[in-house]
Order: structure tokens, then C-alpha cells, then sequence
């Protein structure tokens, strides 16, 4: 296949980025059956992390006010949107090698900004099947709950995928961002991209009063699934979390994303040896 | 006023090492590249040389804005590296031979495909400079072979090409022949030779291979310690160190050892004095006069003249400037 096509057009600044990415799908999907036991294994976690909510529930009827169909409107939310920022973005924490192969050296050598040539330069297709059993959950759970669907409650919905996997994907940034100056550091920021993924499909009234403070307010994770899910099912939110929250999950995208652009910077200074 | 196409002037760079363990608070600043000075015009090429840890990767990095100087200015292509990076990616091109900017599970021909529409070649310059590249290096042969099973020497030539598809009008080649067989040392010199001559390309290349320096820059720049000890011709540099050429000769007879030859110095004797070699100090004397006076001495069979090595001149220069 060539990229540069028949004409003599000048390809687009996306043009670079497609190429890459497109590449990239095309070099996974090549070895066939390697691709399907990728794909199979990643689907058997997200039955895995399913199946222990509903094991939950073999003990329990009502987990921080919620029953298992609620909680599996949390559940789907929070992990579709977390799959797909994996998905997209997921790679980024192998930073570290991507310095020790001088990977990030030559993304140096090309006209791009750094951060995107990052988020770009590889997908996890694997994970579409994680992301897949997050969809159904989401899926089945917005049918069988008792949702008085009007124009307010799909916009919500429409929202909170997108500000969710914005604020996921944040969060492998500054994570990524961090690896500049800890070594070994990906053990620090992982209990914090996967803690926060945890703490996502989780009702957060269940968490305690630290925990609180951390995902709710720092890395806003409540308001990822379990703070718009409640306003669907028009359920009142926990002491601090009031209902009119559920509308501010892009709020809580921007600070994230604001949070992991500073941090992505400090590292990259840090790089350079241009002091923090 | 020249347009240099490298400028530095006072390029220091220094790294701040903290101790292991309880020495975690004790700071050790390392000096990698100190008060460097170095104009480069358009066209030329030049030898960047001196032993690991000189500082050679350190000015590198500095000259295309992957590091940030600790003081001094540095300006490449008339671009400040470190702030208009992306500008200046479109005017450089590097060659790491350490590390690839290939995608290693890619044909050959599909990386470049990727670069060009990194580097938004138009379709029609991207097309003729990649013909052009192939051509000249070679690659249809393995063009369709993924890059991790090619053989260094067809990697390092592809890598070549990559980094030249925008046309660069600076290109810098770190240990570019570092490993490769003899053949493929030679078809990249010669493309490079090419290659400058066809579009007046700038070179900077580092090198431990002193074959490279000799046949592809007229002109050395030698580093100790971050500092420029010296800046000037290939042949100069022989002279600077007080290099000797080295006349090795052969005698019909055992000869007793030649010294007293005026500038000479009597390096050593083998088969009892029937093979002797002499080195002379080229400025001060010349062959002929020296084998006049071996000629007088004892009956003279064969000789041959052996050059500086270059390894030997950095070594001595080193010694001179310290």
C-alpha cells in the first residue's frame, strides 16, 4: 500500500498520525491467531472483573444504596470508557522503554509534538473485546433499570462516555509524565490509574473518607460512572456528592486533562534538562 | 555574513548526578560539554571525534533540542533548537546508530511511506527522492523485508535513507558505520560522498572508524572532556599531534641499528637488523633526505611508508592539550 497517493497534494498534519496508527492495526491483526488469543484473553478479564461484581452480590442485596442492576449501570459506564482510553492510549506507560530503546529520541527528529507522536504511535486492538463486554453491560443495564428516559437523561449519557474516557485517558498521561523522573515508577502511578479504574465502577458511597477525597475530588473517578449513573436512575447522591454533579464530568475532564498536560510537561523538562 | 548552518558559541551542558543510597543528597555536577564554540558553513563536512564520554551525543542532542544547554547559545540551521523544534525537524537529519527510526515490523518501503506523510512530502518529491535513495543505496532488494530481519548493514543503509527522505539540509550521523562489514562501510561513504556533492548536504558525523574521517570530511574537530582541542584539516591534525610517518625497511644483510640520522627516531629492529623502522618528522625532514642517509649506510632492498594512525593522534593530542 502507498500512502502517498497518485496526487501531488501536500498530506494533511493528520496524515503522519493515520499512517502510524493505521500501521500499527494492520501489524496486529497480521498474525491472525495471535491476534484472536489476544482478543480472547482480554475479553476473559473484563468477564472476570464482571463476574466479581455479581459474586458481590451473592452476599450482599444492596451495595452503597445499590442493587446488582444499578451497580452494573456503574460498572458498565466506568469500564467501557476505561477499555477504551486502554485502548488508545494504554501503551503510553511503557514510556520508560520507549527512553531506554531511544524510541523518544527519535520522536524528537520529527515535526510533531511529542505528546501526540506518544499517544499515537500504537492502539491495543486487543482490548475492543474488554471494551465490548463493558459495552453490553452498559447496554443491558440501561434496559432493565428504570430509566424515565427523556432528551436530558441521553445527553447526560452521551456525555459521561466521553468526559470518562477523557479523564481515563488523563490519567495514563500524567502517569506517563511521572516516569520521566521516577524510575521504577510506573509501581507508584499504576496504583493510582488502576485503583482509580477500581474505584470507577464502584459506588462511591461504599468508599471511605480518604478514598473520598482521592477519587472523588482529586482524580474525580466517582464522577466518571457513579455520580452521572445516579442521576439517571434519579437516585440522590451520597452526603457531598449532590445530584447536580452528574453535569459536571466535563469539568472534572478538564482539570484531569489539565492536570496530566502540567505533569507531562514537567517530565518532559525534566528530559531536557531545562530545570522543572 | 556567513549563514552558518551549526553555531554555537559558549554550548555548556552539564548533568547533576545524585549518590546512591545514603549518599542520595550528595550532588556530583559533570561537565559533558564545556564553553563549545563550533560555526559549521553550508556544504561543509566535519569529523566529530574523541573518546566515549567526550561529549559528542551530549552536543548532538543539543544541536537538534533533545536537551536543553545549561549555558551558552546554540542555533542549527539558523533555528533554536530547543524552541522551534518542530521547525527545525524538517531542516535535519539524524542518523542514531544505536537506535532505529524504523518500524521494525515493517517493510522498508512502508516506513518511508510513513515518514513522508509524517514530514508532508507532496506525493511527487516524495516518490522521486525515495526512487532517488533506493537507487543509491541499494535497498530494492529488501525494500518489501521487514526491518527486524534485515541485516545491519541493509538496516543501517535504510536507516540512512530514512533519515535523508525530506532532504536535510544537515545530516548527522552518529557512529554510522559502527559494526558494518567492510563492503557496507564503504557503498554508505560513497553515497554520502554522492550525496553531499548532488545537494551540497551539510555533514557532522562521529565516528570511532578513522577510515570514515578520512574519507568523508575535510575538516576534524576533536573533543576531550566537553572541550573543542582541536579544529582544523585532517592533515593538520597529523602535524598538531607531531605525528610521525613511519619508514619501515628492508636490508639485503643484518644491519646494525640505524641511529644519529638527523630527525629519525629508531623505533626497533627484527631478523638481526635486516628489516629496521625509522620514524621521521615530516616537517623537519623528507624521505629522500633520510633514505640518502640509510643509503650510505647498508644496502637498502624494499621499504614502505607507513601512516599516522588516527587513534594514535587523538591519543597524542590529548596528551599535548592536558
Amino acid at each position: 500500500m502507498t500512502l502517498t497517493a497518485e496526487t501531488d497534494a501536500i498530506p494533511t498534519r493528520f496524515a503522519g498520525y493515520r499512517a502510524v496508527l493505521a500501521s500499527r492495526m494492520r501489524s496486529q491483526r497480521s498474525y491472525r491467531s495471535n491476534f484472536v488469543i489476544d482478543l480472547a484473553s482480554s475479553g476473559l478479564v473484563g468477564l472476570i472483573e464482571l463476574a466479581e461484581v455479581w459474586l458481590l452480590f451473592h452476599q450482599v442485596t444492596v451495595l452503597g444504596g445499590l442493587n446488582f442492576t444499578q451497580v452494573l449501570l456503574v460498572f458498565g459506564l466506568a469500564d467501557m470508557c476505561y477499555s477504551i482510553a486502554d485502548m488508545v492510549v494504554g501503551h503510553c506507560d511503557t514510556l520508560p522503554k520507549y527512553i531506554r530503546e531511544g524510541t523518544l529520541d527519535v520522536f524528537y527528529l520529527r515535526p510533531q509534538p511529542l505528546l501526540l507522536q506518544l499517544m499515537t504511535s500504537d492502539i491495543s486492538l486487543r482490548r475492543l473485546t474488554r471494551a465490548g463486554i463493558g459495552l453490553t453491560s452498559l447496554v443491558i443495564a440501561l434496559c432493565i433499570n428504570d430509566i424515565h428516559w427523556s432528551v436530558a437523561h441521553v445527553a447526560l449519557l452521551v456525555l459521561t462516555i466521553v468526559c470518562a474516557i477523557a479523564i481515563f485517558s488523563a490519567m495514563y498521561i500524567w502517569a506517563a509524565g511521572v516516569q520521566f523522573f521516577l524510575i521504577q515508577g510506573a509501581e507508584f502511578t499504576n496504583a493510582f490509574v488502576y485503583g482509580g479504574r477500581y474505584a470507577a465502577t464502584q459506588p462511591a458511597a461504599v468508599w471511605s473518607l480518604p478514598l473520598k477525597g482521592l477519587f472523588g475530588f482529586v482524580f474525580p473517578m466517582a464522577l466518571a460512572a457513579y455520580v452521572p449513573a445516579l442521576r439517571l436512575l434519579d437516585l440522590p447522591g451520597p452526603a457531598g456528592m449532590p445530584n447536580w454533579l452528574a453535569w459536571c464530568t466535563p469539568v472534572a475532564a478538564v482539570w484531569m486533562w489539565g492536570f496530566a498536560l502540567i505533569m507531562w510537561r514537567f517530565g518532559v523538562r525534566h528530559y531536557q534538562g531545562g530545570g522543572g | 555574513m556567513v549563514d552558518y548552518i551549526i553555531e554555537t558559541d559558549g554550548l555548556t551542558r552539564e548533568f547533576t548526578r545524585r549518590g546512591k543510597g545514603r549518599e542520595t543528597l550528595r550532588k556530583t555536577t559533570l561537565r559533558a560539554v564545556d564553553e563549545l564554540r563550533l560555526l559549521v558553513g553550508p556544504g561543509e563536512s566535519v569529523g566529530y571525534i574523541g573518546a566515549n564520554g567526550a561529549g559528542k551525543s551530549t552536543t548532538i542532542k543539543m544541536l537538534v533540542g533533545i536537551l536543553v544547554p545549561t549555558s551558552g547559545t546554540v542555533r542549527t540551521c539558523g533555528i533554536d533548537p530547543h524552541r522551534e523544534r518542530r521547525r527545525l525537524a524538517a531542516q535535519v537529519g539524524v542518523v542514531f546508530g544505536q537506535r532505529s527510526q524504523l518500524w521494525w515490523d515493517l517493510p522498508v518501503r512502508e516506513s518511508f511511506d510513513i515518514l513522508a506523510a509524517i514530514h508532508q512530502l507532496p506525493g511527487a518529491a516524495a516518490r522521486s527522492r525515495s526512487t532517488e535513495l533506493i537507487e543509491q543505496l541499494e535497498l530494492t532488494e529488501f525494500l518489501a523485508t521487514p526491518v527486524r530481519q534485515l541485516s545491519l548493514g541493509q538496516r543501517m543503509r535504510a536507516e540512512v535513507a530514512a533519515a535523508l527522505l525530506h532532504r536535510p539540509r544537515l545530516v548527522i550521523l552518529d557512529e554510522p558505520t559502527i559494526g558494518l562489514d567492510v563492503l557496507s562501510k564503504q557503498r554508505l561513504r560513497e553515497f554520502l560522498i554522492t550525496e553531499r556533492r548532488e545537494h551540497g548536504t551539510t555533514l557532522l558525523l562521529t565516528t570511532h572508524d578513522m577510515g570514515d574521517i578520512e574519507r568523508l570530511c575535510e575538516r576534524v574537530l576533536v573533543v576531550d572532556h566537553g572541550r573543542a582541542v582541536y579544529d582544523g584539516s585532517l592533515d593538520g591534525l597529523a602535524r598538531a599531534a607531531g605525528a610521525e610517518r613511519t619508514l619501515v625497511l628492508d636490508f639485503a644483510d643484518a644491519t646494525p641499528d640505524l641511529t644519529g640520522i638527523p630527525h629519525t627516531t629508531h623505533l626497533g629492529s627484527e631478523v638481526a637488523g635486516a628489516r629496521q623502522r625509522l620514524a621521521f618528522d615530516s616537517e623537519m625532514t623528507t624521505a629522500a633526505t633520510v633514505l640518502a642517509a640509510v643509503g650510505e649506510r647498508a644496502q637498502l632492498r624494499d621499504l614502505s611508508i607507513e601512516e599516522p594512525d588516527i587513534e594514535d593522534v587523538v591519543r597524542r593530542i590529548y596528551r599535548a592539550s592536558r
